[in-house]
């Protein structure tokens, strides 16, 4: 009896001492928060974002950490509720003291945020591809802007290997982002000539299931005599029955293409692909792509998640980016300081897992290659098309009138993210 | 000495099998050419290989679209590879003859794209039009209609005279009066052929009459044209307008299948249970479970996984409806309010339940092969096999529920209990148990529901949330405690949705029903069709 009493006393002197050490080494550790959705419909997406936060930190961290200290990775789950968002954020930063935020999905989380960081001066970095038409001081964007996805994909549709297409069916999840991408697209499509009545659009709400009559309806709108392809921002799991119900009406990609830029590997991950082959995706990564550098990616990722089925996607190497960009700008100004590593953060390199190399540009967009996929047997994408050079990501489209005037630029003498002109001339 | 020797021998018998089969030899360059070629050369490839004649060209072809074409990494050799466990088993293209097996990483699967998909599947079609499987020939015929090449008319013709099954038939007539049309040059048999073509009402041909309106320089075969194109949209309006009313129907029963438990629990018993959609939840995952026990140790029969799930959903769910009424309902009755939030905080606790044990994101509940595909019942009328069997589903349910409520002891004490507790509960009737099994029923309903929608939704902890809705507002608009209302309800319901679909949108169409379902409940409180029931009375 006396030595078990010792030997717990021994444990709880040596669990009492290491606590001890633990809020020692807390209190000089770099803060990165990580706001994603760890519950609700969004958490399907987002958790997976929230585990390659933490890897990446775990990664850096055996590499010595970042100026001589340990990165603590502050985890908050802001429950897919866009308000909650907010005050997620408001208690990372004035709770949790984080140094820089990685997280968002949705626009709408992230426009729930962004009054928060630019109140508080705290800087987010926003990982998913997005419609554009906005620029903050506080946050670097480093998914795709519209013209490196939207733009990009149609132009390869209209391409003889893409089949020419002339008619235009735009299916969208209601909400920000698929009707503001809709809306440049359509200035596009009309800038090259395509006709009002070659345009179809069509919205559906978050998690729509009873696609029958859309998809009846995409099929009478291929049958008027033009090669009719079909753009899809539908989000999240509504994606499910819209290509289950495709692939039971026979729609086949040879006949009507459909390229998605919400659908990455992740969610095809629950669903047969055979007959989906053909139908496309434009990102800027895939996990089939071959380069070394993807190779040790989805390496590290299989040892950290420890399960081999799980598979890479777009906005993972995003974060990848993004936290490595973060590192180096800490690095260079040799503090966490926002408004130091903000100035860093420009022309930042970081290497892109599919080649080339991602820059980050003045106006908080990056610099990255575009890709396009079709799907495959194996719920894989390979890719068919891809940009010889890096694109620039423009924060304002060129497409719609009122936009095109915008500069975002947060270098003297602009300093500003929506300006006609500089807001220092000498 | 002895090397160089083999050598000879070894040349002397290439050469001889060169000459033995010249086609083949070139064939096998052309082949081998695909490992380094780009689209438009892989094209000109396909048509060659099409071309040749030999008679493993429609293999090639098909595993060149199937992704089983590969070149070897060290010496670039074209090979067809069959799966072999973790490696594959290397087939020779033109000899079948296998070649050994080879480890992933040293092959490199030859790309296509869409493009070269589309060119191949032509080409495939002329190939297989005189297959002896009816399948491959109706899809080689739909094939040639829409590549109408006048490389493969000749084969299509004499395809035509052997073909005896009706439906092929048809379709092989499209495609010759389609490649004429394309190819001919006499006004004649040009004419005659949109008039062949005016006869089928399909998208298909409307597609192709409607690209040659825009381009026809013929004054009289466009005023051909022009004419079919309006009797086409004629008919095709028709079909659409029945496969409205289908799609309508379709949803209808997915509302009725999800409302029909609701409408015991809360029409016959008042309960008002927002862990209704939990319920159908928690037999969309019982649906998961099964298939994956299917496909672990009974992987052949995985078609009849669903035929397990039905009657295991219902008893999960129905025991965790028992549980349920045991446990905090028979608290609670006579208190809707607090019913209410009970409940609703119960359905919360099952989402979390859920999602704890098997995690956030979906699950994949596969569709047995009967339950995928759609059979067309014209061209312009395409229903999909999963609605069709949803509908069927629906209707047996509700079918077995009024048998079972009727003709049944426990059907009877069940109405009795409802009409007049007091009265029942003095005649011997054990009206809490009763109670008890009324609403397992109802749940028990609810997950067999749930089964039904995890073949066209997702199944994830939020799947009962969205139904949840649908199927109280299915069951006051029918009349609460009325299961003809309830089936009336779900349908009409569905159809209006449907009809106002396509002119108002998805969002505006709910809306619209939501406006009229509250306009009629302030004309009509109890509904289309109103019963006595407990909940009535008080």
């Amino acid at each position: 009896m006396k030595t078990k009493f010792l030997t717990l006393a021994g444990a709880s002197v040596i669990a009492l001492s290491t606590m001890f050490a633990g809020a020692v080494q807390a209190a000089e550790s770099i803060k990165v928060g990580v706001l994603h959705s760890l519950s609700g419909t969004m958490a399907i997406s987002e958790t997976t974002l929230k585990d390659t936060m933490l890897m990446l930190v775990e990664e850096q961290n055996k590499k010595g950490g970042l100026l001589g200290k340990k990165i603590e990775a502050v985890v908050v789950d802001p429950a897919s509720n866009w308000p909650l968002f907010a005050e997620k954020a408001k208690e990372l930063i004035l709770k949790h003291k984080v140094d820089v935020v990685f997280g968002n999905w949705t626009s709408v989380s992230r426009k729930s945020v962004l009054p928060v960081f630019e109140e508080l001066n705290s800087m987010l970095f926003y990982p998913v591809q997005y419609e554009g038409e906005e620029s903050s001081r506080n946050v670097f964007y480093t998914g795709a802007a519209p013209n490196q996805q939207a733009i990009p994909a149609v132009e390869y549709l209209m391409s003889e290997d893409g089949g020419a297409a002339k008619r235009w069916v735009l299916l969208g999840t209601d909400y920000v982002y698929p009707r503001t991408t809709n809306k440049i697209l359509r200035a596009f499509l009309t800038a090259k000539g395509v006709k009002e009545s070659d345009i179809m659009e069509n919205y559906t709400p978050f998690g729509h299931s009873d696609w029958q009559t859309i998809v009846s309806q995409v099929k009478k709108f291929a049958s008027a005599g033009k090669k009719t392809a079909v753009v899809s921002t539908i989000n999240g799991d509504a994606n499910v029955p819209f290509y289950k119900e495709l692939g039971n009406q026979g729609i086949k990609a040879e006949d009507i293409p459909v390229v998605a830029f919400s659908v990455g590997e992740e969610e095809l991950a629950g669903l047969d692909t055979k007959p989906l082959v053909g139908h496309l995706a434009a990102w800027n990564y895939f996990m089939s792509v071959e380069t070394l550098e993807n190779a040790a990616f989805i390496k590290k990722w299989h040892a950290f998640i420890k399960n081999k089925k799980r598979v890479t996607n777009d906005p993972m190497e995003a974060h990848y980016i993004g936290f490595n960009m973060w590192v180096q700008a800490v690095k260079q100004a040799g503090t966490t300081n926002i408004d130091a590593v903000r100035q860093a953060m420009y022309g930042q390199k970081v290497k892109n897992l599919t080649g080339g190399i991602a820059i980050m540009n003045t106006n908080h967009h990056l610099s990255k290659p575009v890709l396009i996929g079709e799907i495959q047997e194996d719920g894989q994408f390979e890719t068919v098309w891809k940009t010889n050079k890096v694109v620039r990501g423009d924060a304002w489209s060129d497409f719609i009138p009122e936009s095109a005037k915008l500069t975002a630029n947060w270098t003297f003498p602009w300093v500003c993210g929506n300006c006609q002109k500089p807001k220092f001339i000498n | 000495m002895a090397p160089f020797k083999k050598i000879l021998v070894l040349l002397a018998i290439i050469f001889a099998l060169n000459n033995a089969d010249a086609t083949a030899a070139t064939l096998g360059e052309t082949i081998a050419s695909l490992a380094k070629a780009n689209t438009k050369q892989k094209i000109q490839t396909v048509k060659v290989i099409s071309a040749s004649g030999h008679d493993r060209a429609a293999e090639v072809l098909q595993a060149l679209v199937g992704s089983k074409l590969y070149f070897q990494k060290s010496d670039r050799k074209v090979v067809i590879i069959k799966k072999a466990g973790s490696t594959y088993l290397l087939i020779d293209p033109l000899t079948a003859k296998e070649l050994g097996q080879s480890p992933k990483s040293k092959l490199k699967k030859i790309r296509i794209n869409n493009r070269i998909r589309r060119v191949i599947r032509g080409a495939l079609g002329g190939l297989t039009l005189l297959s002896k499987n009816p399948g491959q020939r109706l899809k080689a015929a739909e094939a040639v209609f829409k590549s109408a090449s006048a490389g493969s008319l000749p084969t299509l013709k004499k395809a035509l005279e052997r073909e005896t099954d009706e439906k092929i038939k048809a379709k092989m007539v499209m495609a010759v009066a389609a490649t004429e049309l394309k190819i001919s040059k006499d006004q004649v048999e040009r004419l005659a052929a949109v008039k062949v073509l005016t006869e089928f009402a399909v998208p298909e041909v409307r597609a192709l009459l409607g690209s040659l309106a825009t381009v026809e320089k013929d004054a009289e075969v466009k005023e051909a044209v022009d004419k079919a194109l309006s009797d086409i949209e004629a008919s095709l309006v028709f079909w659409n307008g029945i496969g409205n009313i289908f799609q309508g129907i379709s949803l209808g029963s997915v509302l009725l299948l999800a409302a029909v438990g609701l409408a015991i629990t809360f029409g016959v018993m008042g309960v008002i249970n927002m862990a209704h959609g939990e319920l159908v939840m928690i037999g969309a995952y019982t649906t998961f479970v099964v298939q994956e026990i299917f496909r672990a140790y009974f992987p052949e029969a995985f078609g009849f996984s669903i035929a397990v799930a039905i009657p295991a959903a219902f008893v999960v769910a129905g025991g965790f409806g028992i549980a349920i009424e045991r446990g905090i309902i028979r608290y609670l009755y006579g208190r809707p309010l607090e019913t209410l939030l009970a409940t609703w905080g119960l359905s919360l606790i099952l989402q979390q339940f859920v999602r704890s044990i098997f995690g956030p994101t979906n699950r994949e509940v596969g569709n047995p092969e009967w339950m995928s595909g759609a059979i067309e019942i014209t061209g312009g009328l395409v229903l999909t096999y999963n609605r069709i069997w949803i509908i069927a589903f629906s209707l047996l349910v509700l079918g077995l529920l009024i048998l079972f409520l009727r003709k049944t002891a426990f059907g009877l004490q069940m109405r009795a209990v409802t009409q007049n507790r007091p009265m029942a509960s003095s005649m011997g009737i054990r009206t809490g148990y009763v109670d008890a099994l009324t609403f397992g029923l109802g749940s028990g309903i609810a997950g067999v529901a749930g089964v039904a929608l995890s073949q066209i939704d997702n199944v994830s902890p939020n799947l009962g949330q969205a139904y949840i809705i649908d199927s109280f507002m299915v069951v006051v608009f029918g009349g609460v405690g009325n299961l003809w209302g309830t089936l009336v309800g779900a349908f009409s319901l569905g159809i209006v949705n449907k009809f106002l679909e396509p002119f108002a949108g998805t969002v505006l169409a709910k809306i619209l029903v939501l406006v009229a379902i509250i306009l009629f409940i302030q004309k009509r409180p109890r509904g289309l069709f109103s019963l006595k029931g407990r909940a009535v009375e008080n």
